[in-house]
């Protein structure tokens, strides 16, 4: 039996963060009718379905690193939850994948990291938009979540904040 | 030169208590090695062959004086009194304690420096010509683009994890010093039919086991979409370069597999959706950048000092000097000049704490308190007055780095090699020394003219021989070391790989191979022609009769 991994999940609007126990889970497939409730279902299969799912609130995607985001397209706006998993911390495609639901097809849900996650990419995980972090069992959940405060700001425009520093920094 | 600001340093000192917190919890048992192994690698930690070793950014190639003090202190109190300057504008330790590191990067951040992105999956140090913003021949001073760069690459959360190493180099001369061809992404700038300065963008070059010439994917990029065009770019690189396999998850092998056409496709699609978006650069932005690159307050010279010309006409020692080593300048009565880290019986690169002090000092006394490093792993003075080049060079021969041999046969590029790195097959530093022992006759190197000999330990080419006109490169046969020359290869905008002249040899023959092909190269030669002008017009040819006229390699 693998430990459920804390959550912690972070209020993008007053940026605060609350570690709660995780309620979501990840279905190979669902052949099940309908499907149950805090599923996360693979991209494929839930496009399969999506006449009967879009705007379930109590499911959601589940993103491989290569799942690309251009075959949900809009509809990412009325997903309520979508997962993105990091086989490994090092493979950063996930990054590309949160930026694209969430600053060109208007995802708004909860994005979730899942996989590898630690301490050490939820800031990078933050500013790509997520604001979900499923950290690894083994890992210090508390400890993890002080990493989404490593730097106070970034040079860079971002799923977090859209201007970049320079246009900031003269203001 | 750019100084920080708040934000700037607050990164910086973030990052300090950041990566002290990551080796703490290694060494508390809270990371594993393999997940620290990322961690310390994107700050240029590697666990080496003896010890740990630190590479340090220093970005574009330039240094104050003070930062270079600080060097000097930092190999002395945690390192054994040396520092080795690299093929990338960067500087490396090869003895400190990783308990030590995160007391070297707080030392390091009090000068405005650091050790960020130095290595692993992650954007680089951008370098660029060491002699921008001086050289007669520049079209567009590139430090300010490489410091806009710079910024932009540093904990860019998209791309903090790429599929392999990325490396950008920028030029902006009409003569290409900084070897972009061999770069992730090459920058050149260039003028459009209006007279307007733009990039030109190549992506895909590289060296490496599988070394490729960059193509061209943009022959004109605005400056103010420089950032939302580099995004584009490594957002498509991110997504599909390969993961699979190390050895084929660089950005030239997914330009290759895709084509560059239908690469440059697939970014210009990207950046449709990003152009003119709030990443795109302003004009208060490229000035603010730009001020920190203004020429000092040169003295206003007629032209040629008397003295310095007389002297060159008096003495042959300084006359050597100032052909190889002092180049020109685009401010009248002044040069550039070049300080050999190359003199024989010296790893090439290496330079001690103290005459890093003593060159912090002629910065400061000759200078304007600058210096520059360059590629081909030597110190720059980039603005010198000529009647102060004699001084400078009295003073420079007494610290060993005067000697008259940039762009000749002894001006070696080599990785640290077999000796210290554990990624190498092969030692470098003995075989540079080898060479360079052959060709010390000073009358004998200057009457070979140009050439460029360079030697990396092992395929992974950080002694960039695939680009030297000689190129040695270490392998491993059956756990012995073995080296497999090449010639023909150039840097520069006509850059070209050199050619594998045939079985590799045992060190202790390297020297006595390369006197061979530097024979034939002689009794070919027509007037003046350089190495690389005889290779073009007879081919490889008579360099291989020669060499395996008799059986001295092994397969």
């Amino acid at each position: 039996m693998v430990k459920t991994p804390h959550v912690i999940k972070l209020d993008r609007q007053t940026g605060e963060i609350e570690v709660t126990a995780n309620h979501w889970l990840r279905l190979a497939e669902a052949s099940d009718d309908p499907v149950p409730a805090h599923s996360l279902l693979p991209l494929a299969e839930w496009l399969e379905r999506k006449d009967e799912l879009i705007g379930r609130d109590d499911v959601g995607i589940w993103f491989k690193p290569d799942d690309e985001p251009e075959t949900l397209g809009a509809d990412a706006a009325n997903v309520a939850i979508i997962a993105v998993e990091f086989p490994a911390f090092t493979d950063g495609r996930g990054f590309s994948i949160g930026r694209l639901l969430r600053e060109r097809y208007g995802f708004a849900g909860e994005l979730r990291a899942v996989g590898d996650v630690f301490k050490d990419t939820l800031l990078y995980l933050r500013r790509c938009g997520f604001d979900a972090f499923e950290v690894r069992a083994d890992k210090d959940v508390h400890e993890a979540a002080k990493g989404l405060h490593d730097f106070s700001d970034a040079y860079q425009t971002s799923a977090e904040q859209p201007l970049p520093l320079f246009r900031r920094r003269s203001a | 030169m750019y100084i920080y600001d708040d934000y700037d340093q607050a990164l910086v000192d973030q990052r300090v208590a950041q990566f002290a917190d990551q080796t703490n919890r290694f060494l508390a048992g809270e990371l594993t090695g393999e997940e620290f192994r990322p961690l310390r690698l994107q700050n240029g930690l590697y666990i080496q062959r003896h010890a740990p070793m630190l590479r340090v950014a220093i970005p574009y190639g330039h240094l104050r004086a003070d930062q270079v003090r600080k060097l000097a202190a930092i190999a002395r109190t945690y390192d054994r009194s040396y520092a080795h300057f690299t093929t990338r504008q960067n500087i490396q330790y090869n003895w400190p304690k990783l308990e030590d590191v995160p007391a070297i990067l707080a030392e390091l951040a009090t000068v405005q420096m650091h050790a960020i992105q130095t290595s692993g999956n992650c954007i680089r140090n951008t370098t660029t010509d060491q002699f921008a913003g001086v050289a007669f021949d520049e079209i567009v001073d590139p430090r300010p683009w490489c410091e806009i760069i710079r910024q932009w690459s540093t904990f860019h959360p998209e791309f903090a994890h790429l599929p392999r190493k990325f490396k950008i180099a920028v030029s902006g001369s009409v003569g290409d010093r900084a070897a972009t061809l061999v770069h992730d992404i090459g920058l050149h700038a260039v003028r459009n039919a209006a007279g307007e300065v733009g990039f030109k963008v190549l992506v895909g070059g590289g060296l490496g086991r599988t070394p490729i010439i960059g193509s061209v994917i943009r022959d004109f990029l605005e400056p103010h979409h420089l950032l939302t065009y580099l995004d584009a770019i490594l957002r498509v690189y991110n997504r599909y370069g390969r993961r699979d396999n190390k050895y084929k998850a660089r950005i030239k092998i997914l330009v290759k597999a895709m084509t560059p056409e239908s690469f440059a496709a697939k970014v210009e699609a990207e950046w449709a959706f990003l152009k003119d978006g709030p990443a795109t650069l302003t004009q208060a932005e490229i000035d603010r950048v730009s001020q920190f690159f203004t020429a000092p307050a040169y003295e206003t010279l007629p032209g040629d000092d008397a003295g310095f010309v007389q002297l060159q006409a008096e003495n042959k020692a300084f006359a050597r000097f100032v052909e190889r080593n002092v180049f020109k300048h685009k401010q009248p009565g002044y040069v550039a000049v070049t300080l050999s880290l190359k003199k024989t019986g010296v790893a090439p690169g290496d330079a001690t704490a103290d005459q890093l002090d003593a060159v912090a000092d002629l910065a400061d006394q000759y200078a304007y308190g600058e210096l520059r490093v360059s590629h081909e792993q030597n110190l720059i003075l980039a603005d010198v007055k000529q009647s102060d080049v004699a001084a400078l060079w009295e003073s420079a021969k007494a610290l060993g780095l005067a000697t008259p041999n940039i762009g000749l046969l002894t001006d070696i590029i080599a990785c640290p090699g077999g000796d210290f790195c554990d990624l190498a097959n092969a030692k470098s530093i003995p075989i540079a020394e080898g060479v360079q022992k052959l060709f010390d006759n000073l009358d004998d190197l200057f009457d070979l003219g140009e050439l460029d000999l360079n030697i990396s330990g092992c395929m992974n080419s950080c002694g960039h021989h695939h680009v030297g006109n000689i190129g040695i490169l270490g392998v491993d046969k059956n756990g012995s070391e073995w080296y497999q020359i090449s010639l023909g290869g150039r840097q520069g905008y006509e850059a070209s790989l050199g050619k594998v002249i045939g079985p590799s040899f045992a060190q202790d023959d390297v020297p006595g191979v390369i006197r061979q092909v530097i024979d034939v190269f002689v009794e070919q030669r027509e007037g003046d022609e350089r190495f690389i002008d005889v290779f073009d017009r007879v081919g490889i040819e008579p360099f291989k009769a020669r060499v395996y006229q008799k059986e001295r390699a092994h397969g």
